[in-house]
């Protein structure tokens, strides 16, 4: 980092300008140095165990360090069979989730956000207040909903992996609704009364000023639906059971914990490669989920 | 083109009327201008025109047909915001071309009307440029552009130089006028500026508290307002009003004014004000008609002593501000006719251009 406002020999006057931002510059790479650590020390530690042995792991030497790095794990898990199921479920649910989510949520948002009608500020708020409502509250009366639509229908919902495309819309829509209102309500009014009178209908004006206009913020929502489907574990732990119809997440701690036997060096690998397509989603998308969540703080 | 027409207009939000039934009649061709202070319903009735807005009560008909009920694209009005409201991941050349290609035109009838609106507006190397690379008044160009290309019936323009400095507001005032005289579209033009509405419009329309004040040529609102409120709003500096006494003695009214002069009502108004002899009334006169002795002598042109408290040299004249029956009263005298703070200065009345307003109705009689 620069240190170009520090003139050797000459340290600048108590409580001036230059003093004062050196003070908060070391205040902030402090914190930011223990949050960093915080949050970088888990996959850190992970990654180390994934290349470890079995007998290394429960060996009582340092948890920091490998002694015998092996790619062991990570062959495994790849040539696994059932490991490959996984990954494939929790792929299809997660695109599946998303492109029902957006489509819904953009929908929603715009017709919450412009289109006044009555109760449209009250059905607004019921979708904020809807998103409070944990997950924990609502599998064991989704789970009886969707035993009773079995009864009612024949069509068996319980432990099959493409029910979970319908069961985490209930989970992502809300919020991607609510990040969209907030997006579509910056965009000026005056924008959409243009497109009106250049005469443009109302799907027309969406399709193409807003979505055009508010993509940042359609990148943020979609990203968040991802993360959120993709990480998703009481929902799957509870309404799959088959090996053939588990999810990542669910997957990987079931099959590789058998007993009190734990394949940690798996476990650790499993999570480490379930953890990088968000990773890679962000890392291409960062930029336009910044500026996604910040829309709307200023007049821009 | 086409004319349009209100009638009995109302606009209601819940309790609040907005616009209180009003009536007129815009001729083809013509630009109207209308201009009032914030509230007074203007905008409102702009936005009603474009179909922004749904009638509470009244009709508007464009080219003799009632709008009422007709969505605004099916309007054929064009409308030009204040703040330029440019689709911002569009190029100017998309922008322009964005109602024409939801109506799909021809390519060729698209990239001719851009092109030629593009040169009206002498903005044809900004074509292929996002909104954000331009400067205000390149914006306000590529907005009026956008209206340009839609040969619409109607133009409607809701305070469309606010946003921009003042140079670039003259400047962009005097293009409006020479766009319209080439055009020639029927055109509403809403501002709070009484300049804008003076130097732009055929007909200004000043509105206030939702009702049409006075319509009419500018000249003819400037020289003959029926208002206090118009003759108050129209120029600047804005007309004084004094507070004054009519009296009458010896077949000929006098104009009193408590602890001031008297002046003499001209001749050919006895006859107007006799009615009113004996009121208390306010006298209007604009500061350019309270000015330094000179000139062709009149009887009317009665002159009076005071003391000059404040002076504001404007290079060309400088206006003068000094006390008068309680009430600032403002002048507008020649640079070279010695004007100082606290100075005692003769000055005069042109009592010709006089109007004498009844305080409580805030009728001109």
């Amino acid at each position: 980092m620069s240190t170009a406002t520090a003139t050797p020999g000459a340290a600048p006057p108590r409580g001036s300008m230059k003093q004062n931002r050196r003070w908060a510059l070391i205040w902030s790479y402090v914190f930011l140095s223990i949050f960093a650590a915080f949050f970088l020390l888990p996959p850190i530690y992970m990654f180390i165990t994934s290349l470890k042995t079995s007998a290394e792991v429960s060996a009582a030497t340092t948890p920091w360090w490998v002694h015998n790095p092996t790619l062991d794990n990570y062959k495994a898990l790849l040539t696994s069979r059932e490991f490959m199921i996984f990954f494939r479920n929790s792929v299809v649910v997660s695109t599946c989730v998303v492109i029902i989510t957006m489509l819904i949520s953009i929908l929603a948002a715009f017709s919450l956000a412009r289109m006044k009608f009555w109760g449209s500020a009250t059905l607004a708020t019921g979708v904020f207040l809807t998103y409070l409502v944990p997950d924990t509250l609502l599998f064991i009366p989704l789970f009886k909903i969707f035993a009773w639509l079995h009864e009612v229908t024949d069509i068996q919902f319980i432990n099959r992996w493409w029910m979970l495309i319908i069961l985490y819309p209930t989970l992502t829509v809300p919020f991607c609704t609510w990040i969209m209102i907030g997006y579509f309500a910056s965009i000026p009014k005056e924008l959409d009364e243009a497109a009106i009178m250049d005469g443009a209908s109302y799907m027309q004006v969406l399709t193409r000023i807003f979505i055009p206009v508010a993509l940042p913020g359609i990148i943020a929502a979609t990203i968040f639906a991802f993360t959120v489907s993709w990480a998703q574990f009481l929902y799957p732990l509870a309404f799959t059971t088959s090996t053939d119809q588990l999810l990542l997440p669910v997957g990987i701690v079931t099959t590789l914990i058998k007993g009190d036997v734990f394949n940690w060096g798996q476990i650790m690998t499993g999570a480490l490669l379930g953890a990088l397509p968000p990773l890679v989603i962000y890392a291409f998308l960062m930029d336009y989920y910044i500026a996604g969540l910040t829309a709307g703080a200023t007049k821009g | 083109m086409a004319d349009v027409q209100l009638r009995k207009l109302v606009k209601r939000y819940d309790e609040v009327e907005a616009v209180r039934g009003i009536d007129l009649d815009i001729a083809d061709h013509e630009f109207v201008v209308l201009v009032g202070p914030s509230g007074c319903g203007k905008t409102t009735t702009l936005r009603m025109i474009a179909g922004l807005e749904e009638i509470t009560d009244g009709d508007i008909r464009i080219a003799g047909e009632v709008v009422n009920d007709i969505p605004p694209k099916d309007r054929d009005i064009a409308m030009v915001f204040q703040n330029y409201a440019l689709y911002p991941h569009m190029t100017v050349t998309e922008n322009m071309s964005f109602g024409l290609r939801l109506k799909r035109f021809a390519q060729e009838v698209i990239a001719g009307r851009v092109s030629e609106a593009a040169q009206i507006l002498d903005i044809r190397e900004l074509l292929e440029r996002k909104p954000r690379q331009l400067s205000g008044g390149q914006r306000q160009r590529v907005a009026m552009g956008r209206a340009i290309v839609r040969h619409a019936k109607v133009f409607l323009f809701d305070e469309p130089l606010s946003n921009l400095d003042a140079k670039l507001r003259v400047q962009m005032r005097t293009e409006i006028k020479k766009l319209h005289l080439r055009l020639r579209t029927t055109t509403v033009y809403v501002t709070h500026d009484q300049v804008e509405a003076m130097t732009l419009a055929d007909r200004v329309v000043v509105m206030n508290n939702g009702r049409i004040e006075q319509a009419g040529a500018p000249t003819e609102l400037y020289a003959s307002p029926r208002t206090r409120f118009v003759a108050g709003f129209i120029g600047s500096p804005a007309m004084n009003f004094i507070p004054c006494v009519l009296e009458q003695a010896a077949g000929a009214l006098r104009v009193a004014i408590p602890g001031g002069p008297s002046f003499d009502v001209p001749g050919d108004r006895t006859a107007r004000y006799a009615a009113s002899a004996g009121r208390k009334l306010l006298l209007g006169l604009r500061p350019e008609h309270v000015t330094e002795p000179g000139g062709a002598e009149h009887p009317s042109v009665q002159a009076f002593e005071t003391v000059l408290e404040v002076t504001e040299p404007m290079g060309m004249e400088t206006l003068v501000y000094f006390p008068m029956a309680g009430t600032q009263v403002c002048g507008r005298v020649d640079p070279g006719a010695g004007a100082m703070p606290n100075k005692r200065m003769t000055l005069v009345a042109d009592m010709r251009h006089m109007h004498l307003i009844d305080e409580e109705s805030g009728l001109v009689l």
